[in-house]
């Protein structure tokens, strides 16, 4: 157990230093997220009244495309310079691999999400800033990358990555997405755990089931 | 299954079907409200339980797969999909052409019809890893994963989509039913199960023998070069 630990923590750490080094994905990946909640705003002629249901679910559709976009490049780097058959030559547990993977994931979400709040705030007048909805965004992302992180690593070897990774991944998703985004409104509606509180336990069970099978079912995947 | 079983299959189902076809649209009565076309819950309510029947098969024999690597698994969870992704289609637009008259919408996103939408959506991406694969073999092992991952996420779903709202006739037969059918109407369903069941298991069973003939040809094209 601490094995595999120590060993997702240094997969983890090297994602992070080549991030920090290139600022390729970060950079690319907010850039699109801020395109699509600009979009919106054309696309709804949002008011005040209006926001108060599309609001978050606006939110997270910028979201979980920005999420796709993001994981497609998880493995993307270690595909095109071969380095993934160095990490799958490590003397490492496979889930060491997966949950290396999934802590650079939410690491990366996490980020674009909140650089995103104040967007949302200037373009919609929607304020985010409430511990309830941040709560039931964390849970969702964590499940979001779970399934993510997963697909990713088969997306990578096909020639259609870019439609296989959607294809597979926003179905799974769909109870975290109904879950966010009405938890979300409740939390927004000014609901406290009456209101937001199922939707959140759904969520972390999405998450906890997500954990446990993709880390189990990941090493079918990077087998060759 | 030899040829002539595989055959035989076939003409009982095409027997079955005929029958089906008389039972629906001449022995059942024609429903008092809903008029000819509640004839379609013949079609309907038997293909969409085939449809999950094919999607519990898929998911069980990729465990299956993924446990053993046996080739028969993997066959028959693809077979499954194939034949569940025609169950699915056919199950989503004989429910909507029966919801615009009755509901006065084509699609309504209750449990039931979110999770059948869901399943279709996850068949289709099981059929698209094993097109994409680079390789035969890394696209069976992914496929067999997408099944079990899409296994799931079936609870969440149905969760989700019923506390999110909708509506969906209460169940008429089976355990927890509510309403209760003429017996006419009754026989006619349960023959409809019948024939649905076994069509299902005459195409599973067709492409299945698919399967093992490329298998083969893959064989003794790997043993010629």
């Amino acid at each position: 157990m601490r094995e595999t630990l120590r060993a997702a923590l240094t997969i983890y750490a090297k994602d992070v230093r080549l991030e920090l080094r290139t600022r390729e994905t970060l950079f690319s990946v907010l850039a699109f997220a801020f395109v699509v909640a600009f979009i919106f705003t054309f696309a709804f002629e949002p008011s005040p009244q209006l926001i108060a249901s599309i609001g978050p679910g606006i939110v997270w559709v910028a979201w979980i495309f920005t999420a796709v976009l993001g994981m497609n490049r998880t493995f993307l780097l270690e595909h095109e310079r071969g380095t993934l058959d160095g990490l799958r030559l490590a003397p490492v547990p496979r889930e060491a691999l997966y949950l290396g993977k999934l802590l650079s994931v939410v690491t990366l979400l996490v980020t674009v999400e909140a650089l995103m709040l104040p967007a949302f705030l200037v373009l919609y007048d929607l304020s985010l800033f409430n511990v309830w909805f941040i709560a039931i965004a964390l849970a969702a992302t964590v499940g979001i990358a779970a399934v993510g992180t997963l697909f990713s690593a088969i997306a990578v070897h096909t020639r259609a990555r870019e439609v296989l990774l959607p294809m597979l991944f926003l179905p799974v998703a769909l109870p975290l997405l109904i879950g966010a985004v009405t938890g979300a409104r409740e939390a927004l509606d000014g609901e406290g755990w009456d209101g937001v509180g199922r939707w959140l336990q759904l969520i972390v069970a999405f998450d906890v089931v997500f954990l446990v099978l993709s880390s189990l079912v990941f090493e079918y995947v990077l087998e060759e | 299954m030899t040829g002539a079983w595989r055959l035989g299959l076939l003409l009982v189902t095409g027997v079955l079907v005929l029958i089906d076809m008389y039972l629906i649209f001449a022995y059942a009565p024609t429903e008092r409200s809903m008029g000819i076309v509640q004839r379609l819950f013949y079609f309907h309510v038997p293909v969409i339980l085939t449809s999950w029947l094919a999607f519990a098969l898929a998911a069980a024999s990729s465990v299956w797969y993924l446990v053993k690597r046996e080739r028969v698994c993997d066959r028959l969870a693809y077979a499954s999909a194939e034949v569940g992704v025609v169950f699915f289609t056919v199950a989503i637009i004989t429910g909507a052409v029966w919801a615009k008259p009755v509901w006065g919408t084509w699609w309504v996103w209750d449990a039931n019809g979110t999770l059948t939408f869901v399943l279709w959506l996850i068949f289709i991406g099981y059929l698209m890893v094993r097109a994409y694969a680079p390789d035969a073999e890394r696209g069976r092992r992914w496929s067999a994963v997408t099944a079990i991952i899409g296994a799931a996420t079936v609870p969440f779903v149905y969760m989700a989509a019923d506390w999110w709202g909708g509506l969906h006739p209460e169940r008429v037969t089976g355990p927890g039913a509510q309403g209760s059918l003429e017996s006419e109407m009754f026989v006619t369903l349960m023959f409809s199960f019948v024939t649905f069941i076994v069509l299902f298991t005459a195409l599973i069973a067709e492409r299945y023998a698919l399967r093992s003939d490329e298998d083969t040809i893959e064989e003794l094209r790997l043993a010629a070069a």
